[in-house]
């Protein structure tokens, strides 16, 4: 019976009688999950395209990330550092898509996969190489002062960072959607030959994919960056986005930013209410259960595309 | 055709081998073998880098000031493990058996890999010293013959930052209806200091919560919403890598007071508060050896491994809090051998005869003196049932530039920390059937 309710009633009667708390909890919940649905996107953008899970999306958050500070570490100022990175990014997308990719097409999709795999680990090396492997600060003047709204502790940087993940999921959306490039997306998604035979340039749409993925992760970079310092460590909030795909679809932008909020506000409520009950950290592996229990009952995911294949 | 696949098999061995990331300089008989566990690379490079610099200029530095301990050349290797348990105990191996005796002894600077390597060292006879980390309960040395933690552990440290609360309160009696909270990784070196802190909060009245932090560590916002909510008095961490830098942000963020916020000894170096930027200000930590690039040490250090370039030494860590700390691990590899010497002979020597040197250890003010390291750390007297002594720590404090000491050596609380000790020692030899040793 004791456990009964500290499962089923004790939690719920602490949310109504701190409801602010509770308020806040829900908020935080909500810009965390934002947080997360930057660097899903960057994975939802190349899946999209070509059809591949790429498992470098997260070192390429992390070297965006190094680059950007590298270059403000050697005299540049933010936005001259934020150009050269950008440039750098569609350089890195020229030379995935020519020594990587090009050789590649036709080839069975977890062909594709591994070869994402290698690809994480040239980059995270030439990362450490080239900008070294200690913890960079990375201040580009994002406000960053707490301040409190009827009881609910707010911070500007958590705001600055969910305004910014919902305009580049905003002009994504548009992008696929409304544009020839983005139509033209979709079609290599669909089908890498039917794509070329009607005439879509494929090479060119997977560096425009893969240079768009780069800009992404240098904004999922800056904010996370922003949080904890440049380091290696960065390239592990992939782990985070990988609840959000599932839970959102791996080929819905719309999808990534929901998928994040539920994944965010979700692991939150069950780490505060019922994580002590666990004896705490649960937040993690709920997030996977959450994603889970969605997929019993959406197996392609809240915004998934169906498969239906006839035979 | 025939040119391209020759290049490409060439970087595939190049890249296949890289996985074996081992140094290997050639070994000469008379030297004394000392193997390196380091994790330049990873995760937790930015702590493992200063580390493993502060080991290599020491040994360096014996060599170039010293001629070698005794005229006996220290020789040293490093094999990457990135912290990562498998590829340490991989490394361990692979070393061993290098040298012409063998392993001196290993420091494994990794809890993980410190658990692993406690059964093997009696069967490769190499002593294991895992100074202020790995199994606390390895300071009973009548059951763990071949491993030493000193000059303290992790439940000892737990003592000493309750003691330093009180004395900032005003006394122990002080501490009834305080609210302590624990944030810790969610590991096994992150529960360390639980049992300890439980026990005091039974004896002292103070109300202990404990906050769990997955690995990483990269978010912990739940975490930070309980502190507003709970409102402690006082936190304690126990956290490593980017889980200090997130958690000294977000400290800031809930506007705590970062003076009653003190980390462990794993959780106060320079990488920990630079992200933080002005909200790590007033963040403290506990230690065991002094912070900066003050002291003889390293000027010696300077002068004889970087001839004279300070520029480079401090590009290379010098004076960095686990630069520092690497200083006091490798003196006391050195220190150890040098007792052995005294028995065994002016001569390259083996894991038990190096063991025998660690077990005998008797580090006074006067030899901290005269290796330059005069309050820099605390001397040390290791003995044959007490692998730890339980030596005191300091607090420090973050000051936006650097770190500065703010207290004096604080006690731990040996009558309440060794019978804990003994216990978990006894319980473990009786899991391993090991007997313990006479003593007396």
């Amino acid at each position: 019976m004791e456990i009964l309710n500290a499962f089923f009633v004790a939690p719920f009667v602490d949310m109504g009688s701190d409801y602010i708390f509770f308020a806040e909890v829900v908020i935080a919940g909500v810009l965390t999950g934002v947080m997360y649905s930057l660097v899903a996107l960057g994975f939802v953008l190349i899946f999209k395209a070509s059809g591949v899970f790429n498992f470098s999306q997260g070192v390429m958050v992390l070297f965006a990330a190094l680059t950007l500070v590298g270059l403000m570490e050697h005299g540049a100022p933010v936005w001259l550092a934020l150009i050269g990175t950008v440039l750098v990014m569609i350089a890195l997308a020229f030379a995935v898509e020519w020594v990587m990719l090009r050789r590649l097409v036709n080839q069975e999709e977890i062909v594709l996969f591994m070869s994402t795999i290698g690809l994480s680990f040239v980059l995270q090396g030439l990362g450490e190489m080239v900008w070294g492997s200690n913890v960079k600060a990375l201040d580009i003047g994002i406000p960053s002062e707490p301040f409190e709204v009827g009881g609910i502790l707010l911070n500007e940087f958590d705001l600055f960072a969910a305004a910014s993940g919902a305009v580049l999921v905003g002009v994504l959306a548009v992008f696929f959607h409304y544009t020839r490039i983005g139509r033209a997306l979709r079609a290599v998604a669909d089908d890498h030959q039917a794509a070329l035979s009607v005439g879509i340039p494929l090479r060119t749409i997977w560096i425009i994919v893969w240079s768009v993925a780069g800009m992404v992760g240098l904004v999922a970079g800056i904010m996370w960056g922003a949080k904890s310092g440049v380091q290696f460590s960065l390239s592990l909030i992939a782990l985070k986005a990988l609840p959000v795909l599932i839970l959102g679809g791996f080929t819905s932008v719309p999808g990534a930013i929901v998928g994040g909020l539920i994944i965010g506000v979700g692991e939150k409520i069950a780490e505060i209410y019922w994580g002590p009950l666990f004896g705490g950290a649960i937040e993690n592996w709920f997030a996977y259960v959450l994603a889970l229990v969605f997929l019993l009952f959406r197996p392609q995911g809240l915004f998934g595309e169906k498969i239906i294949e006839r035979v | 055709m025939k040119i391209k696949t020759l290049i490409l098999a060439a970087v595939g061995g190049v890249v296949g081998l890289s996985g074996v990331a081992v140094t290997s300089p050639a070994l000469a008989d008379g030297e004394q073998f000392i193997p390196m566990l380091v994790y330049r690379t990873g995760p937790y490079a930015p702590s493992g880098i200063p580390v493993a610099n502060g080991f290599r200029d020491y040994y360096k530095l014996v060599n170039a000031r010293d001629g070698g301990v005794n005229g006996v050349k220290l020789s040293f290797e490093e094999c990457e493990t990135e912290y990562n348990t498998k590829l340490g105990v991989e490394c361990y191996e692979k070393l061993k058996n290098k040298g012409a005796h063998g392993a001196s002894l290993f420091n494994p600077f990794s809890t993980g890999i410190t658990y692993q390597l406690i059964p093997k060292a009696p069967v490769d006879k190499i002593p294991i010293l895992s100074m202020g980390y790995g199994r606390t309960a390895a300071a009973d040395g009548r059951v763990f013959e071949w491993v030493f933690n000193f000059p303290t552990t992790y439940w000892s440290q737990a003592s000493g930052f309750i003691n330093y609360v009180a004395q900032q309160e005003g006394g122990l009696d002080k501490l009834k209806g305080m609210k302590i909270a624990h944030i810790y990784h969610n590991s096994a070196y992150g529960k360390e200091a639980n049992p300890t802190l439980e026990v005091l909060a039974e004896k002292y009245g103070y109300d202990l919560t404990l906050l769990a932090v997955d690995h990483p560590g990269q978010e912990q916002k739940a975490t930070w919403l309980q502190i507003r909510r709970l409102k402690p008095d006082w936190i304690f961490m126990s956290g490593w890598g980017v889980m200090n830098q997130v958690a000294v942000k977000e400290a800031a963020g809930i506007r705590y007071p970062m003076d009653h916020f003190v980390g462990n000894w794993w959780s106060g170096s320079d990488a920990d508060v630079i992200p933080a930027g002005k909200g790590a200000i007033g963040y403290k930590s506990a230690t065991f050896n002094a912070a900066g690039d003050g002291f003889q040490v390293h000027r010696d250090i300077v002068k004889y491994v970087y001839g004279g370039d300070a520029a480079e030494a401090k590009k290379n860590n010098l004076g960095e809090v686990l630069y520092n700390r690497a200083i006091v691990n490798a003196m006391f590899t050195v220190e150890a051998i040098l007792t052995a010497q005294g028995k065994f002979g002016n001569k390259a020597l083996g894991g038990e005869q190096v063991r025998w040197g660690l077990e005998n250890l008797d580090l006074t003010e006067a030899r901290l003196k005269e290796l330059g390291l005069e309050g820099f750390t605390r001397p040390v007297k290791v003995s044959c049932a007490d692998h730890e002594t339980g030596g005191p720590i300091i607090i420090q404090q973050w000051d936006g530039s650097k770190w500065s000491m703010v207290s004096d050596w604080i006690p731990t609380m040996r009558d309440i920390v060794r019978p804990m000790i003994e216990k978990a020692a006894a319980a473990y030899a009786k899991e391993n059937n090991i007997t313990p040793r006479d003593c007396a």
